[in-house]
């Protein structure tokens, strides 16, 4: 057992891991931040992605231990303290990007990676780089349309329905 | 102009506050005090005889609770099919025993043999890798022919053979049918595969059972489409526990597909073992294990033959379908190829004379059952290809040939044994040769190929029975259960609303397009009302989500429950005004005595309804909550025309799609952004259907 700390949507947070404890385990089950989900176990559908010191990773390839020291963010940390929506999940909801809500989280978190890295992507780079994240409901239309949005572009010439 | 809330308006999703901040709860995200885990040791062979199974060493590692084996489950119920079709012969289909654990065979990959209940996952599964299990490996049959040949090994050694059965619909037309060939011009012929497929909801199933020793209760937390269905086959038929002891809680659910209706042994074991073990057990699928545990979708062989007269009109249409049922028998997985099939075969056509044959056959493959349309689609994919080749045989317009044998007269009986009560096939065709610009393809084409590009354009039609369905019909044709729906309609004192439905959401929106419904009723604000679902101790008795139901018949019945609260809240009405209940008029949230400018708001008879100091009392009891079930007297039946335009690279065979239009007919909507967005949904799953899954 190997015992690890980190901060976590701002608040600094202990715990004792086994070495085989997975980031997104040590999230859900230690913390109880149960927001970041856990879709597959191949890496493949990006339900679980966080972002580790400013950077999307797939909290279901990273070891706990790893993180260590580390500053990591979760969709529980998206909303201002008085849970007022950011921007890009706000254009989720106004685009309808989302219906079970299961892959959400990890698309949210995966889109404000995109974003900080490119402020105005192309709608062919938002597809680029959701590539790691599945979503079996939407058909990916308004995923795409809402982070575009988000980005500030105009979005009424793109196919509403 | 857009309406902006009440039906028609596009509301936004309230659900989406709480997906957006990841504070939706899912089963897996449910803990409960004391849960141990469990693993499940699952067979990685197609078909064996299991020789022995040694738990001894795993039952000794640590942090293991309990391990089972079929052993445990020989005293307990098998999972119970929820569907009884009857041959053409009028025989019985052959129903084979669904052990919870394997008793004495193996049947497919990822059947469950063993299960270790342990205090962590990880040990859990630790110890399932020390099961020693011995197994001799039987020779399996996955191909559906050869499953039927009469030297191929038996999938189950109880039934005669490997065919579950052989349904023809309508049978007594047969002959006329095969007539109808004799006399034809010309006969068009397609053989089809409609593939295996696995429908990957995001979320894996999990199953969380709990018991309550102070109360002999046990709950189910589980991944459900619709918990009162579980209860009620779990309860009854598997574990012999009575529905009053016995709570089914579905709570957020990241997608179905279908494949969360069933009942599954993983279900019906953690509520098992937490009776055993008087402690909760908690079982969390891998997305691994999803695809060798989740009822498969589709994995229909279908050889098609449309007959036509030298006007090209269709005079009758035939076709022999192998559907595969796996290893067992599925919850719904009989009703799917037959009466969610055959039915549809008609399509948006007036063919006068239909035959459809399905030979069920079981094979040592995972259990497939309803999947995204279930039987529908694969009606609608035969009958729109046969279609397109019989128009490029006859040298005609394919759009041309189904307008010209489109049904035009409604209500229309088909020979397929429903009645459609509407549709405007023209309608939904003329709207889609304007969106789609179909005019403007050869442009196109010429212009791809100038890239050295291929293009190609396919247009087709569909019709779906919807709103599952009339119970007494269903009751006729082997359904083993009814499939009305429920609603309790709960106005609380101040006058805020709770409606009860046994409809279940998991992405459908219900939340938001259900108040819509109440809202606009009443004349109050949608966010006065919530909607109460997944839990079978909070909701009435209901039959869930699926089938597009939920509206049609779930709403319907929210409807009946909220007129009986109109008409009871009249009455209160009336009397705060003195004034007769004839008189009295609803609307924007006031009752008012028509011709005066006397009223009473909402709230005040909803206060009165609850605090009755001046009430009728010796008429009417107090309160204002109704229940209503609704059972449907028809199916509903949307249809439309789709159009679907690719680019092909002949160098790579790199398909890309390069416009895709959809004109629907789906009646009134509630909420268009909603429907919206289950037709985009519908289409990516139909697009990866036709270019990109596939299953074995």
């Amino acid at each position: 057992m190997t015992e690890i700390q980190m901060t976590v949507n701002g608040k600094a947070v202990r715990g004792t891991v086994e070495g085989r404890t997975l980031l997104v385990n040590f999230l859900r089950e230690d913390l109880r931040l149960t927001g970041t989900h856990v879709g597959c176990d191949t890496s493949q559908c990006g339900a679980c992605t966080v972002h580790v010191n400013g950077v999307s990773v797939k909290a279901c390839t990273m070891l706990a231990a790893e993180a260590d020291g580390a500053d990591v963010r979760t969709i529980e940390g998206m909303a201002a303290a008085d849970g007022t929506l950011s921007n890009l999940q706000q254009a989720f909801q106004d685009h309808h990007g989302l219906q079970c809500g299961f892959c959400t989280p990890g698309m949210v978190m995966t889109a404000a990676a995109l974003l900080k890295e490119n402020p105005k992507p192309t709608e062919a780079e938002v597809r680029h780089y959701l590539e790691g994240n599945i979503c079996r409901c939407t058909g990916y239309h308004n995923i795409v349309k809402a982070i575009l949005a988000a980005s500030g572009q105009d979005v009424s010439a793109i196919a509403a329905e | 102009m857009p309406k902006d809330s009440g039906i028609g308006a596009s509301s936004k999703r309230r659900e989406d506050i709480r997906f957006l901040t990841g504070a939706g709860n899912y089963t897996d995200d449910i803990n409960v005090y004391g849960q141990a885990y469990v693993h499940f040791l699952r067979s990685d062979v197609a078909h064996g005889r299991i020789v022995s199974i040694d738990t001894d060493a795993a039952a000794a590692m640590p942090g293991v609770v309990r391990v089972f084996t079929g052993a445990d489950f020989a005293a307990v119920g098998g999972l119970p099919c929820g569907w009884q079709v009857t041959d053409r012969f009028g025989q019985p289909m052959q129903e084979p025993a669904h052990p919870v654990l394997a008793q004495g065979k193996v049947r497919h990959v990822g059947d469950p043999i063993a299960a270790v209940v342990a205090e962590s996952p990880e040990q859990a599964r630790d110890a399932a890798e020390a099961i020693s299990v011995e197994i001799e490996e039987l020779p399996a049959v996955v191909d559906m022919k050869a499953a039927l040949s009469a030297d191929a090994p038996k999938v189950h050694d109880d039934l005669t053979s490997n065919l579950c059965y052989d349904w023809g619909f309508v049978e007594e037309n047969k002959d006329a049918v095969a007539a109808a060939f004799e006399k034809a011009a010309h006969v068009t012929t397609l053989e089809l595969v409609n593939q295996r497929l696995v429908a990957n909801p995001m979320e894996p199933r999990v199953a969380v059972g709990d018991y309550s020793r102070a109360t002999d209760e046990s709950t189910l937390y589980t991944t459900s489409q619709n918990p009162h269905v579980i209860r009620l086959l779990m309860g009854a038929f598997v574990l012999g526990i009575p529905e009053h002891k016995l709570r089914v809680v579905a709570p957020d659910v990241g997608g179905g597909f279908g494949t969360k209706i069933f009942h599954y042994a993983e279900e019906a074991f953690c509520t098992f073992a937490a009776r055993q073990l008087a402690r909760a057990v908690k079982w969390t699928s891998s997305r691994s294990e999803a695809f060798m545990s989740d009822a498969h979708g589709r994995d229909h062989v279908t050889k098609i033959e449309l007959a036509l007269d030298a006007d090209n009109n269709f005079t009758a249409l035939r076709t022999e379908t192998y559907a595969n049922m796996g290893a067992y028998l599925s919850t719904f997985a009989p009703s799917v190829p037959t009466w969610l099939h055959g039915t549809l075969m008609a399509g948006n056509y007036k063919t006068p004379l239909i035959y459809v044959n399905v030979k069920a056959v079981f094979t040592n493959t995972v259990p497939v059952d309803a999947y995204r349309g279930a039987g529908r689609p694969e009606a609608t994919y035969q009958l729109e290809r046969v279609i397109d080749k019989a128009a490029r045989e006859l040298g005609v317009d394919p759009i041309a040939l189904r307008r010209q044998n489109f049904i035009t007269q409604f209500p229309y009986a088909t020979p397929v044994a429903v009645e459609y009560d509407t549709g405007d096939y023209h309608a939904t065709m003329d709207k889609l040769e304007e969106i789609a610009d179909l005019a403007g393809f050869e442009a196109r084409l010429a212009e791809s190929k100038a890239r050295g590009k291929l293009r190609g354009l396919g247009v087709n039609c569909y019709i779906e029975a919807c709103g599952i369905a009339p119970s007494n019909l269903v009751g006729q044709l082997g359904a083993r259960a009814g499939l009305y729906e429920s609603a309790t309609v709960r106005v609380n004192a101040t006058g805020s609303i709770s409606v009860m439905t046994g409809s279940h959401s998991h992405g459908q929106g219900h939340e938001t397009a259900f108040p819509q419904v109440v809202a606009d009723m009443l004349g109050i604000d949608e966010s006065m009302i919530d909607i109460v679902h997944g839990d079978t101790a909070r909701t009435p008795m209901g039959m869930g989500t699926y089938g597009s139901r939920s509206l049609a018949v779930g709403g319907s019945a929210m409807v009946k429950a909220t007129n009986k609260i109109i008409a009871k809240a009249k009455k209160i009405a009336a009397h705060l005004l003195e004034a007769s209940e004839a008189d009295i008029e609803l609307k924007d949230g006031q009752f008012s005595v028509a011709g005066t400018d006397k009223s009473v708001a909402w709230g005040d008879v909803t206060l009165a309804a609850y605090v009755p100091h001046n009430y009728p009392l010796e008429d009417m009891e107090p309160g204002l909550e109704e229940t209503a079930f609704y059972d449907p007297s028809n199916f509903t039946y949307p249809s439309g025309a789709y159009a679907c335009e690719v680019e092909v690279d002949p160098d790579t065979g790199r398909v890309t799609v390069e416009r895709f239009a959809a004109a629907d007919d789906f009646g009134n909507i509630v909420n268009p952004m909603i429907v919206s967005g289950q037709v985009h949904g519908g289409l990516a799953q139909g697009i990866g259907q036709a270019l990109l899954e596939g299953a074995v």
